[in-house]
């Protein structure tokens, strides 16, 4: 539904992406994460013909976005950063006006627009004027600003920005309840809305892709050993040590308190038992022994400073700490 | 609807909750009587001291001792009202982001472009002719022609035409409003320069081209009753001219 292929674009000098591809099946949704500055907002301007790219090929809906401008914005409804209002109409008429913009027919108009205001929660709100709107509101009537339409395609650049915690929920659920008909690509910096929400995740830093995989699987991916996590009852003073010098344990470090320590064990090999049975016949106490996952804000971190410990090979494409930046 | 009508609809709507156009069209509606009103008295002293001094009544031509006059100081009211009519068009939408919303909305700049000038050339006209109320009542009482009035109302039309495309070009470089309207109004300002050097330099070839490319002679012309086809040519190029650049403008834009 959704194709970019090795789009970069310059600003003036300055190389807002580079050499970015992706695609977005239909029906899916896809998180766009990165930290700011790092092209999302660039990207999203170039899908929904606000600016051209500057090398490579953008298409929506089976459209070229440089070619066919106007069959793009056709079958796509776009919440930009910013939300796109005037605050001297009321939320009554400036969806109207959005809705004629879109080209909807009058009767379609009239059950299209409450529909949305159903949708996104400003059932109280619709007849007010948008310039005394709460920020959180106003965030809601661009997003129905972009549902308006009904459009196959929908680009969400930090939809759940200023919205209260139930709120966020709504709009994630709604969000959701949207894919399979809708084809969807959102921006965000909230890692456990990427989670929640979307089928896969594409991290980019610096206007590349540093990865792109479905959220749980981008943990897995990162990690080059299993950690385990061990708390005993009774620890001697060299236990550490000895924990070390099982197989397949390549690191001991100890955690918080001095009864816990994290095992690093090989890939691969599920240790537990071993450690289990080691921890009990020397008469440590087994209190627990839990795997960790590195969570998805790790992986973000660990992703996008290029820590020196993130060496080349993990990932199948784009891979940046072998280049040197731009 | 189309979307030209639709957002035709929707800068009307846009002006007339804004106190912008309140402003602008108090300010011209009041000078334009009171000029009106000025002259008037002037003509009437004029008679007068006609009747003491030659005893007859004179037959005052209104035509050129209320009318002409009011014309051209009108013309030049417009030059510093007008740009501030103009301003918001397009800044405002930079500085509110709804730029973008217009351009990933299935709408051409052809005509997004001649929807907002269609709707401040509206206001104007619509300004412009409830000026006409000093013409007529007048007629109640004197006589006079109304053929260069006529005339003059066309001239006043496409120079507030050519002013608007002006102050939309200006709005359209720029999202600050003020920066807009100043500018506009050096346009208009640079232009009708272009006269003064002209008649400067008088009948050499640049004389002639810089005379042409101002509006002060089409004007005149105009306001005097002539109505030449050149003048009306002159008047609709120079407002394509100016909406075709601004259009590049807005294009342009987007490739930054
Ligand atoms: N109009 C512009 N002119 C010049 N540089 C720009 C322009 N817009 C964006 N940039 C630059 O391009 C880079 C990417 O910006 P972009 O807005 O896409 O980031 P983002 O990922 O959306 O960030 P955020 O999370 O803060 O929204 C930034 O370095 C920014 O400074
Ligand atoms: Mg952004």
């Amino acid at each position: 539904m959704i194709a970019v292929q090795h789009v970069s674009k310059h600003y003036g000098h300055h190389r807002a992406l580079d050499d970015v591809t992706f695609h977005v099946k239909k029906g899916e949704i896809l998180a766009f994460l990165g930290p700011n500055g790092a092209g999302k907002t660039t990207t999203m301007r170039i899908l929904t013909c606000f600016m051209p790219q500057s090398e490579g090929s953008a298409t929506v809906a089976g459209f070229d976005c440089l070619d066919q401008p106007t069959d793009v914005k056709r079958h796509l409804g776009y919440l930009p950063e910013i939300p796109p209002l005037y605050p001297e109409l009321t939320v009554d008429e400036y969806l109207t006006f959005v809705g004629r913009l879109k080209r909807l027919t009058p009767q379609r108009l009239a059950s299209r627009t409450s529909h949305v205001i159903d949708q996104v929660g400003l059932g109280h709100v619709h007849h007010r004027v948008i310039g005394h709107l709460s920020k959180g509101f106003r965030q809601r009537v661009g997003l129905a600003q972009a549902l308006i339409h009904d459009p196959p395609v929908l680009i969400l650049d930090e939809p759940t920005v200023g919205l209260d915690p139930k709120q966020i929920i709504e709009i994630r659920e709604l969000i959701k309840s949207l894919a399979g008909s809708h084809t969807i690509i959102l921006s965000t910096h909230i890692l456990p809305e990427a989670m929640a929400i979307c089928d896969r995740v594409v991290i980019i830093h610096e206007g590349r892709i540093v990865a792109e995989d479905a959220p749980d699987r981008l943990s897995s991916r990162l990690r080059r050993s299993e950690k385990m996590s061990l708390t005993v009852k009774q620890p001697q003073p060299d236990w550490l040590e000895r924990l070390g010098t099982l197989p397949g344990v390549l690191n001991v470090l100890p955690a918080a308190t001095p009864n816990t320590c994290t095992v690093d064990c090989e890939l691969g090999k599920d240790l537990r038992e071993k450690l289990s049975q080691f921890v009990v016949s020397r008469g440590y106490g087994l209190l627990e022994l839990k795997p960790l996952s590195l969570s998805l804000e790790e992986v973000f971190l660990q992703l996008t400073h290029q820590e020196e410990d993130a060496g080349p090979g993990e990932f199948d494409h784009h891979d940046s700490s072998e280049q040197p930046p731009a | 609807m189309t979307p030209f009508q639709t957002i035709l609809a929707k800068e009307l709507r846009c002006f007339f909750v804004s106190p912008i156009l309140y402003v602008v069209g108090a300010v011209f509606l009041f000078i334009s009587g009171l000029i009106a009103h000025l002259m008037t008295v002037n003509a009437g002293q004029q008679a007068v001291r006609f009747l003491q001094v030659q005893n007859t009544y004179a037959q005052l031509n209104l035509n050129e001792l209320v009318f002409r006059s009011l014309f051209y100081s009108l013309d030049f009211v417009l030059m510093f009202l007008l740009p501030i009519l103009t301003m918001r068009l397009f800044a405002e939408e930079r500085k509110l982001h709804t730029f973008e919303l217009l351009l990933t909305s299935p709408v051409g700049i052809n005509e997004l472009i001649s929807a907002k000038y269609m709707s401040v050339l509206v206001i104007y006209l619509g300004l412009l002719s409830l000026t006409s109320l000093t013409p007529i009542i007048l007629s109640l009482y004197a006589s006079f022609h109304w053929h260069p009035i006529l005339t003059g109302y066309v001239a006043l039309a496409f120079q507030g035409g050519l002013f608007l495309a002006c102050g939309l070009l200006a709005s359209a470089t720029t999202e600050n409003q003020v920066v807009a309207a100043f500018l506009s109004f050096g346009m208009i300002l640079l232009i009708w320069l272009l006269g003064g050097l002209g008649s400067l330099l008088g009948d050499t070839t640049i004389g002639t081209v810089l005379s042409y490319l101002s509006f002060t002679e089409h004007y005149d012309r105009l306001v005097r009753g002539l109505l030449e086809a050149k003048d009306i040519v002159y008047y609709l190029s120079g407002i394509v001219l100016m909406l075709f650049i601004a259009h590049r403008v807005v294009d342009s834009h987007r490739w930054s």
